[in-house]
C-alpha cells in the first residue's frame, strides 16, 4: 500500500522502479526462451527437496539475470539440526 | 548511420513507426539527402497519409514488382522538400503479394540506378512475414519505442530478430515520452530505456498534441516549429552522425518539485 506521502509524491522511486524490474525479468524470459512458470515450479520444488534435508528456514532460490544469462541462484545455509536458525 | 536502407519498425503497432518514418525522411531529405520512403504495409497502407500525399497515389509497390510499371512512375515527389520521394503500398493486396527477394531488388535498384542516399522502408507491426519483409533489404533499423511495458517487451524481442537477420546497425527512437512522468518517476527514462534495451537512442520524441495536428493536415511535424518537429530534425541529423546533445528535459516547476528540492531531493 502507498502511504499518504507516496501518494503526495514525496516517493522518489514512482511506479517506474517496479515496471523496471517487472521488464527485466520478463525480458530475461523472453530472451532464454522459458516460461517464467515452469521456472517457478522448478524452484518450489527444489526448494521442497532442500527443506527435506535442512528443515531450517532461510533457504532460498531466486531467479536473477547476470549479463546475458538467466540463472536460479540457491542460498542453502548449512547448519547442524538443533543449532540456532539464524545466523 | 552509415546504412544506406534502413528499416522502421517496433514488433508493437500504433507506437508511431509511420510518423517517425514520415519526419526522419522528410528531415534528411531537408538536410540534403535524396530519400525514398516506402510503405510496405501491403493492404494497409498509411505512409501516404500522413505524409499527405494521398490523392497523388497512381501506381503503388506491388504494381512496380509485377511489372505493371516502372519504379520511377511509382514513386511520389514530395513538392514540399527537394529530393524526397515517396514509394506507396498495395490497399487493395495482401501481404503475400510482396517476395522479400523482389523486394530486395526493387531496393537495389533505388540505390544502384536511381543514385538515392537514403531508402527508409515503413515496416507493417507485428514479427511476420511483413516484417521480415521490410527488413530484408535493410542494412540498418530504427526501432521505434514508447516508454511502457508491452512496447518495450516487443522492441526488445524485435531487436532480437533483427541482429539475426544480421542487421548489424541498430538505434532507438524513444516516442511519446512524458518529460512530467519521467521527472516524477512515473515513467522510463532514455536511461533506463538504454539499460533495458541496451541499445542507445538517436532520437528521443516527447508527447505532443502538434504530431496529431500535423497528421490531420498531412504535413509532417519536421516541416513546423512544434516541439516533436523539433526532435525529429535532430534526430535526422544524429542519424546522418552529427553530435548532437539531447535536449534537457522540461523543467518540472511543479509544487512538488519545489518542495523536494527543499527537503534534499534532486
Amino acid at each position: 500500500m502507498a502511504s499518504f506521502f507516496d501518494r503526495l509524491g514525496f516517493n522518489r522511486k514512482g511506479s517506474k522502479e517496479t515496471l523496471k524490474d517487472r521488464l527485466e525479468l520478463v525480458l530475461a524470459y523472453d530472451r532464454a526462451k522459458i516460461a517464467p512458470g515452469k521456472v517457478d515450479a522448478l524452484r518450489e520444488d527444489l526448494l521442497a527437496v532442500v527443506k527435506k534435508y535442512f528443515p531450517t528456514e532461510g533457504s532460498n532460490i531466486e531467479v536473477e539475470q547476470r549479463g546475458d544469462t538467466i540463472m536460479l541462484v540457491a542460498n542453502i545455509p548449512l547448519e547442524k539440526e538443533g543449532a540456532p536458525g539464524k545466523r | 548511420m552509415n546504412a544506406k536502407v534502413i528499416v522502421v519498425t517496433s514488433g508493437k503497432g500504433g507506437v508511431g513507426k509511420t510518423t517517425t518514418t514520415a519526419n526522419i525522411g522528410v528531415g534528411l531529405a531537408k538536410l540534403g539527402e535524396k530519400v525514398a520512403v516506402i510503405d510496405v504495409d501491403v493492404g494497409l497502407r498509411n505512409l501516404d497519409v500522413v505524409m499527405g500525399l494521398e490523392s497523388r497515389v497512381v501506381f503503388d509497390l506491388i504494381d512496380v514488382i509485377e511489372g505493371k510499371c516502372r519504379l520511377q512512375q511509382a514513386l511520389i515527389r514530395d513538392k514540399r522538400v527537394e529530393n524526397l520521394y515517396l514509394l506507396p503500398a498495395s490497399q487493395t493486396r495482401d501481404k503475400d503479394a510482396l517476395d522479400p527477394e523482389v523486394f530486395k531488388t526493387a531496393v537495389k535498384q533505388l540505390i544502384e540506378e536511381e543514385q538515392f542516399d537514403r531508402v527508409l522502408i515503413d515496416s507493417p507491426a507485428g514479427i511476420e512475414s511483413g516484417f521480415r519483409t521490410a527488413a530484408a533489404p535493410a542494412q540498418g533499423a530504427l526501432v521505434v519505442v514508447n516508454p511502457e511495458v508491452s512496447s518495450v517487451r516487443d522492441a526488445d524481442r524485435i531487436i532480437g530478430l533483427l541482429e539475426a537477420q544480421q542487421i548489424s546497425e541498430i538505434n532507438l527512437v524513444i516516442n511519446r515520452l512524458r518529460p512530467k512522468m519521467v521527472a516524477s518517476g512515473n515513467m522510463l527514462s532514455e536511461a533506463d530505456v538504454l539499460e533495458i534495451l541496451g541499445v542507445k537512442p538517436i532520437g528521443i520524441i516527447p508527447e505532443d498534441e502538434g504530431i496529431l495536428v500535423s497528421t490531420n493536415i498531412g504535413e509532417p511535424a519536421v516541416l513546423g516549429q512544434s516541439v516533436a518537429g523539433q526532435a525529429f530534425m535532430a534526430t535526422a541529423r544524429r542519424l546522418r552522425g552529427e553530435d548532437l546533445a539531447f535536449p534537457k528535459l522540461e523543467e518540472d516547476r511543479g509544487f512538488m518539485a519545489v518542495l523536494r528540492r527543499l527537503f534534499g531531493g534532486k
